[in-house]
């Protein structure tokens, strides 16, 4: 069984794992990460996104053993010392989230999208939210609380740039 | 509370309320604290000592004798524990089970199996990837039959019988019913002065919540307690059902129902997989989990809608409708397994009179078997009126085409005036409130109806392409489900309980009985009880879904909680209210009857700075202060609530689409969305709620179907083919409010959670084919699919349930 290193929400992990393993059920069954749930059976849906290096994957789509030598982040990962970040205090404040079953992969994904583009119009936000599915919310309030969030999370940056 | 209020942003005037909030308003929801950080507790997230895992073989034929099962390799696998077959259940009495339809369904085939997808063998196993590489080691031999697909020929006289185990049985008919009164509609229509006729397809789809469903059965053998955490919207019925078909003690099972991720009915029902995770956990003595995975809730679980219906619509030349007539063959796929309360075999379909005062209206409703998967109310249809609704506001759109008339005016026409409300209707519904006029003007006045329309015609004239439609839904809804003495769901009467207790220091716990899955029960039934009590909300703890902590009740489908629950919630609420009133009366050493509540206090009449909060009262109840003769202490109380009427919740719809003709694709530009659910508990919820049941109308009218080929091959089982909408799909929802209450509802609310999937399909169905109309297009069967609406613009539609020809 090959043996793979991986850093998960800031702790390393070190495990001899079947080769056919997916990451997603790393995380869930072995590492007890299950923050980040599976909503699907071909890589439609979202709802297992986590960023890898940075970048976001559908972990149902990617082998545990593909993840060696990378940092992942789940949504549990997210927040210092117990403080919320702030795409998930957007979240909340724009009721963005009824079940909450694709909520983590959806914050995930909102991440990356702001990596990519700090400010996105509201028809960015949908187009960059494709990948993701939500069975609850209809989307519009997601869309409202990233670019809620995208707005505070400018603002120590705007901040630097103003005398 | 505003009248007419809108709000096209989404955004209420009155901002939001912290969670310190005492009553009804936008108050941000408790259980998101867990959610935005992963750490719900869904039922796949449940680890027990030991636990197993189990895996479903699984039928690839639709119709097929089962010759053999050949376990004996998948037994030797060194990881698994136990391979339970169909014979292994009939040892235990437990091969079938009953339905919530008085018929029985296959739990593992033993005879043959009746729909691709259906339950062959169960692995239980060390790992969950070993069950899954067992079920490849068993080995089945099937001997094919010629499969049940069109429901518009499962009772020809040479089609297949589907159900052979019921001796006797000679083809595939499940059940007449019919409502209103044939005569006279059939009067009616003999003297009217025009009649249109159209067939109308709700195709079969699912309502697929992002979670599967789920189990994990924990059988004590030393308790002789058996425990399920699993994927249930009604934890109380099927802990009465596993009593009753597993011969085990109602007190020594404890059905939890955790975090659910989405139900949208498709958790109501008890499903093969869940008992043989029980039989799995009875034969090995360890936990056993099962969760299936997309591909299997599509194929195997509750389907939604698959009604074909022939709707006839009466009227006078000048657009009074006069009467509405119907025939529809119901696909129940190959068992009964229909979630419906037991007199209503359609379900609540008979109120696809709608919102119109029409005279006479008939329908009758034939159910069939085919060779599919079991199920036909869930997907947020409040027991078929999604199908109702559509049928209904359809007709009205053919009858305004054949006219000549605009859909809107001709709604306004007919529609049922304020004053007639309580209204009886022609099927024996009768309405508790509405003011439907003010409602659809409220949303032609959102949408800038006469501008739209002038854009179209300006479009039109100009040749301007895409295609513009614009399409109006009217939708009454009847939720609630319901009083006792007519309604019950395998015997057990629709009533719902709740439990409040107060603590010494003021702080409350409630204890419903039904199951929010998403809907935001722990903050709004919170809500209740501070607006009832004066407490803030974040005082107050909801408990639900477990049912050894929960007062009995049926659970949350058919948007019942709020009309049920909620209710039984405020009366309990006031009930401790009266004895705080006892208690308050013996601190102040005054009469209870003198003395005054203002919200959190009760105080002596005409002295308001002599009084006592919630907080004293409560402290006071537990203490040593000497109360009246008979009052107990503590403060607490419990309810049933036995609904006396359903609630009839209303909205108006306006969507504006564009199509090419070019590729059939359609877009959704706008869609605008006025509700009625009289009060609202929390705006900030009811409109999530909207939002979403929105989506799933852009789903059902434009992408979503359950398709079967020839041989009975599912062609909608993964999401790879079976499209939901994202968020490229979804327009920006504008929503609009009038608040009509309940008058029979002791907050005055009505259910709201399914009006949005009610009402959105038939709006964007309509807008589609009035965008259509330069081809000549009458109607066009959901889904709009690009391919459909362009075979269609061809005049060449496809019956959108079976495969392409």
């Amino acid at each position: 069984m090959p043996r793979i290193r991986v850093e998960v929400d800031g702790t390393t992990y070190e495990d001899d794992v079947e080769p056919r393993l997916l990451l997603v059920h790393y995380l869930r069954e072995r590492l007890g990460k299950v923050g980040t749930p599976v909503g699907c059976d071909t890589s439609n849906c979202g709802a297992c996104t986590v960023l890898m290096d940075g970048m976001s994957v559908k972990s149902c789509s990617v082998l545990a053993v593909q993840a060696d030598g990378s940092d992942v982040t789940t949504v549990e990962g997210l927040g210092v010392d117990g403080t919320t970040h702030p795409m998930q205090r957007a979240f909340h404040e724009e009721h963005a989230l009824q079940c909450g079953y694709c909520t983590p992969g959806m914050i995930m994904a909102s991440l990356d999208l702001l990596r990519e583009n700090a400010d996105p119009s509201e028809e960015e936000v949908r187009e960059g939210l494709e990948g993701n599915l939500c069975r609850c919310t209809g989307y519009q309030n997601i869309v409202k609380a990233v670019r809620r969030a995208a707005a505070e999370m400018r603002e120590p940056a705007d901040q630097e740039v103003t005398p | 509370m505003s009248e007419n209020g809108q709000h096209p942003d989404g955004q209420h005037p009155d901002g939001q309320a912290g969670n310190g909030h005492h009553g009804f308003g936008r108050v941000p929801r408790k259980e998101d604290a867990r959610f935005i950080r992963g750490r719900g507790n869904y039922v796949d997230d449940i680890k027990l000592p030991g636990m197993l895992y189990g895996a479903i073989l699984r039928s690839p034929h639709a119709h097929a004798r089962l010759v053999s099962v050949d376990t004996t390799a998948a037994e030797a696998h060194p990881q698994v524990r136990a391979v339970i077959t169909g014979e292994t259940l009939t040892g235990l009495n437990l091969a079938w089970m009953p339905t919530l339809s008085n018929d029985v369904q296959a739990v593992l085939a033993t005879d043959k199996v009746r729909y691709q997808g259906q339950e062959v063998a169960f692995v239980v196993a060390e790992t969950h990837y070993a069950a899954r590489d067992a079920l490849e080691l068993i080995d089945v031999d099937y001997e094919a039959l010629p499969p049940v697909v069109d429901a518009r020929k499962a009772l020809d006289d040479d089609a297949p019988v589907i159900r052979d185990d019921v001796e006797g049985r000679t083809d595939n008919h499940i059940f007449d019913w019919e409502a209103g009164d044939a005569e006279h509609t059939d009067r009616v229509f003999g003297e009217a002065e025009v009649v249109v006729a159209q067939d109308v397809l709700y195709p079969r789809v699912h309502p697929a919540p992002l979670e599967t469903c789920g189990i994990v059965a924990d059988m004590d053998k030393v308790t002789g307690k058996l425990t399920v955490h699993t994927t249930t919207q009604a934890p109380h019925a099927h802990r009465t059902v596993y009593a009753l078909v597993a011969g085990l003690p109602e007190h020594k099972i404890r059905v939890v129902s955790p975090d659910i991720g989405g139900g949208f009915g498709n958790k109501v029902g008890i499903y093969p997989g869940y008992v043989c995770a029980i039989v799995g956990s009875i034969v090995t003595g360890r936990p056993v989990k099962w969760i299936e995975d997309r591909s299997e809730n599509l194929m195997t679980t509750s389907f939604a809608r698959d009604y074909h219906m022939r709707g006839e619509i009466a009227a006078t030349r000048d657009g009074r409708i006069r009467g509405l007539r119907v025939k529809v063959l119901a696909d129940h796929g190959a068992f009964n397994g229909t979630a419906q309360p037991t007199k209503f075999p359609a379900g609540f379909f008979h109120v696809f009179t709608g919102s119109y005062d029409i005279e006479a209206a008939h329908c009758a409703v034939t159910g069939v078997y085919t060779n599919k998967a079991p199920g036909g109310v869930a997907y947020a249809c409040s027991f078929r009126i999604t199908e109702a609704a559509y049928l209904v506001e359809r007709l009205v759109d053919v009858l305004a085409a054949e006219l000549g008339a605009d859909p809107a005016e001709l709604r306004m026409r007919n529609l049922l005036r304020a004053e007639q409300f309580p209204y009886s209707t022609a099927t024996g519904w009768e309405y508790d409130s509405g003011d439907y006029p003010r409602t659809l003007r409220t949303a032609l006045d959102i949408a800038g109806y006469d501008e739209l329309r002038a854009e179209q015609a300006g479009r039109r004239e100009r040749g301007e392409g895409p295609l513009m439609g614009i399409g109006i839904s009217f939708f009454t809804e009847a939720v609630g489900a319901g009083p006792r003495k007519h309604m019950d769901i395998l015997g057990l009467g629709m009533a719902d309980g709740a439990e409040l207790r107060v603590h010494p220091t003021g702080k409350a716990v409630l204890r419903i009985s039904v199951q929010t899955q998403g809907q935001g029960h722990e903050t709004t039934f919170a809500q209740i009880v501070a607006h009832e009590l004066g407490i803030p909300v974040d005082d107050v703890e909801v408990v639900h879904g477990d049912t050894d902590q929960t007062p009995f009740g049926l659970g949350t489908y058919g948007s019942r909680s709020t009309p049920v629950s909620g209710a039984a919630t405020a009366v309990v609420a006031r009930k401790v209210r009266e004895r705080a009133r006892i208690v308050a009366g013996a601190m102040l050493e005054a009469s209870p009857e003198d003395l005054e509540w203002t919200p959190g206090r009760w105080a002596v009449r005409g002295d308001p700075s002599t009084g006592v909060t919630m907080q004293e009262i409560a402290m006071a109840a537990h203490g040593s202060l000497e109360l009246p003769e008979g009052v107990e202490g503590h403060l607490d109380a419990t309810t049933v609530y036995n609904p006396p009427n359903l609630t009839y919740p209303f909205g108006a719809y306006v969507a504006v689409v564009d199509v090419d003709p070019g590729t059939g694709k359609v877009t959704v530009r706008r869609f605008v969305a006025v509700d009625d659910c009289g009060v609202r508990i929390n705006p900030m919820v009811v409109e999530g709620q909207v939002h979403g049941g929105l989506a799933d109308g852009v789903g059902m009218a434009l992408m979503q179907v359950m398709a079967f080929d020839e041989d009975g091959n599912h062609l909608g089982a993964s999401f790879m083919d079976y499209l939901l909408p994202t968020a490229v799909e979804c327009p920006s929802w504008e929503l609009g409010e009038t608040v009509t209450p309940s008058p029979h509802h002791p907050l005055g609310a009505k259910g709201v959670g399914e009006s949005a999937t009610v009402g959105s399909p038939a709006a964007i169905v309509n807008a589609v084919v009035d965008a259509l109309r330069p081809y000549g297009v009458r109607h066009a069967d959901m889904p709009l699919t690009p391919a459909n609406v362009w075979r269609v613009v061809q005049g060449r539609p496809f019956r959108t349930d079976l495969a392409i020809p």
